[in-house]
């Protein structure tokens, strides 16, 4: 009982119970089944990007370029359904280019050596520019898109939005990805102790590459996903969205140092941010606070983060230090 | 060595004034806008373009940051200062960020006027409003009362809670509530001008307020997305989405009914008087309380005692006009 408390997992799972109950006071309606799917299926975007984020800060990258990728595979997509390509070819198309945006930034970090942080907030500017360039700047909006194109994420199937079912079955793969794949293991390898893992035949630079082609490869999915929801793509699509990622990441108990985090952290963030997200709108609070209450739940998050993985030095030779 | 930097200060002085002599056949002026790729300024600068071919002797440069804040815009503006344009006609993302590259501006006799989103009073020569502040409110109201017969809630979409123009408009809008006693205005959110923060405010309203009639968004991206969640949420005919959007964007709402009529002034005739108020004081007019500073084809603009004029009237758009104007803007 007492470890199962300490578990990051749990108490983050208890957190979100917890604000559940506080907005129930103030909306009841919020907690109605039918709300908290509609809050899962909104929050999906985010669950799928974090995930594809987290495996990135495991191998102690950081990928700022999520937004921009998603929004240009948004745009691509939202092109090419507007010159006739079929959905069955889009949604590939989508996720092949996000992954080589994203091969694109691996490269760099891999084979050019440039810090990840530098080489992402390069090309975050640099795919949004190209957004601006293939469109002319324009917009496309609803009436420009086909009725097939904008219904896949929100047809429903069970009870649930094909959104949310992709969102689960994301989940589901980074799991076994991440949890039985010797993949999956390499990440946490490389990030924990990159020394240890080239002793192993782990090539660190190369799993760098290859997470951030699968970071890549969610944006682009997500990019179809978010275009085809809102019903509109232009430049800004999903601004500043790289730093929600991060942040779901953060509270979810990823190491921003790298190897540590698991699937469920990173899924608890995410839904512990869109849970606020679509609560404030609801519960009246003035848009002022709702910055700072976002901002201090980061904050909080980190804190905590820092407590629980504290390394307590311990004195070893407390007699010979006395001599001395 | 004296002898040389006089020498090179002449030369300097030459250079520069030859290159004065040059710019006076062309004047060039610089349409700032709030950030690229925005429909609305877009469409601005298909006016800006318009009025340059019927002035004959004018050069356009489009221009703004990527994102829309002040600190992009100053960067803009100090490199347009560099180049020596003529004139500056900006669409300001904050009233007083701007004001001291602005000045600079000023000082180094470069004319400077704000269009659509204004700069403080010591930062710009006059401010051209698309249309009156007190018109807009009115209209963004009266688009919602329109399509009441029975009073119920109504409630506002707003951009970002700094957004100058936004304000105003919505502070208008509410001076002229008590000639609607249909219009009940329960809420005003901010959806920060992102498509979906935007769409969760739209449903927040709609969960919160189950007497809800009409969303009034008076912002592109705030319109659109709140259609779209009227739409999802299947509302359609029992609330309303109204505001400010451009055709070429509301058209699909307005196709399925989530938008019954909106409203917009034309961003090409914004685009061209601005420009055409820039050529005229570069060319000499006086920016001054009361006096008339003409704008070709949209008549002249008569400056109040803050220097700020008016264009025109807002124009509202429905299912017989849509299809018409969605292929201009």
């Amino acid at each position: 009982m007492n470890r199962l408390l300490k578990s990051r997992e749990v108490l983050l799972a208890l957190a979100i119970l917890a604000l559940l109950a506080v907005i129930a006071t103030r909306f009841p309606a919020f907690i109605a089944p039918g709300n908290l799917t509609n809050v899962f299926n909104d929050t999906a975007p985010l669950i799928i990007l974090a995930l594809g984020q987290m495996i990135v800060i495991l191998t102690k990258c950081i990928d700022l370029s999520v937004a921009a990728t998603l929004a240009l595979c948004g745009m691509v997509a939202a092109m090419l359904d507007g010159a006739g390509v079929p959905l069955a070819l889009i949604l590939p198309a989508a996720l092949v280019l996000g992954a080589a945006l994203g091969a694109v930034n691996g490269l760099l970090v891999w084979k050019v050596d440039i810090p990840p942080i530098v080489v992402t907030l390069g090309t975050m500017t640099i795919y949004r520019g190209i957004i601006f360039l293939i469109s002319d700047g324009r917009w496309i909006n609803a009436h420009q898109m086909t009725a097939g194109f904008k219904d896949l994420p929100r047809t429903e199937v069970l009870g649930l939005h094909v959104m949310s079912w992709i969102a689960l079955a994301v989940i589901g793969g980074a799991y076994v990805l991440l949890n039985r794949t010797a993949l999956g293991r390499s990440f946490f390898a490389v990030g924990g102790n990159p020394h240890a893992a080239v002793y192993t035949g782990i090539d660190v630079g190369r799993m760098q590459a290859v997470a951030f082609v699968l970071s890549g490869a969610l944006a682009g999915l997500t990019g179809y996903l978010w275009v085809a929801r809102y019903a509109v793509a232009y430049v800004d699509v999903a601004g500043g969205f790289e730093l929600d990622v991060v942040a779901a990441c953060v509270i979810g108990g990823v190491a921003i140092a790298g190897g540590a985090g698991s699937v469920a952290g990173a899924v608890l963030g995410a839904l512990f941010l869109g849970v606020i997200k679509n609560a404030l709108p609801v519960v009246g609070i003035s848009p002022f606070w709702q910055l700072a209450i976002s901002g201090s739940a980061i904050i909080i998050a980190v804190a905590f983060n820092a407590r629980q993985g504290r390394a307590r030095g311990r004195i070893i030779l407390k007699s010979a230090e006395h001599r001395a | 060595m004296s002898i040389l930097r006089k020498a090179l200060t002449t030369a300097a002085l030459a250079t520069a004034l030859i290159a004065t002599g040059a710019h006076a056949e062309t004047k060039r002026i610089a349409l700032v806008v709030k950030a690229l790729g925005i429909g609305f300024f877009e469409a601005a600068n298909k006016g800006a373009e318009e009025a340059a071919k019927e002035l004959g002797d004018v050069e356009i440069i489009y221009t703004g940051p990527t994102d829309t804040t002040a600190e992009g815009q100053i960067e803009v503006i100090n490199s347009l200062i560099a180049q020596g344009v003529d004139a500056i006609a900006v669409s300001a993302n904050d009233p007083d960020a701007l004001v001291p590259a602005l000045k600079k501006a000023m000082d180094r006799g470069i004319t400077v006027i704000s269009w659509d989103s204004g700069v403080a009073k010591d930062g710009r020569m006059m401010h051209l409003n698309p249309s009156s502040s007190a018109l807009i409110g009115n209209t963004i109201i009266k688009l919602a009362a329109d399509h009441m017969d029975a009073p119920g809630d109504v409630a506002i979409l707003s951009a970002t809670s700094t957004s100058t123009n936004q304000n105003t408009w919505i502070e208008e809008a509410k001076k002229v509530l008590p000639n609607y006693p249909n219009v009940n205005l329960v809420a005003t959110v901010y959806g920060d001008d992102l498509a979906d923060k935007s769409y969760r405010e739209a449903q927040g309203l709609i969960q919160t307020y189950p007497n809800l009639k009409a969303i009034i968004a008076p912002t592109t991206v705030g319109i659109l997305a709140a259609s779209q969640a009227v739409t999802d949420a299947g509302k359609i005919g029992a609330i309303n989405v109204t505001g400010l959007g451009l055709p070429s964007e509301m058209a699909g709402a307005v196709e399925s009914g989530a938008t019954i009529s909106f409203a917009i002034w034309n961003p090409i005739d914004l685009g061209y008087a601005a420009t055409m108020l820039a050529y005229n004081i570069a060319n000499g007019a006086k920016a001054e309380p009361g006096a008339e500073i003409p704008m070709g084809r949209m008549g002249s603009a008569k400056l109040d005692d803050n220097n700020e004029a008016a264009m025109s009237d807002p124009f509202t758009y429905d299912k017989s006009n849509i299809e018409q104007f969605k292929s201009i803007f």
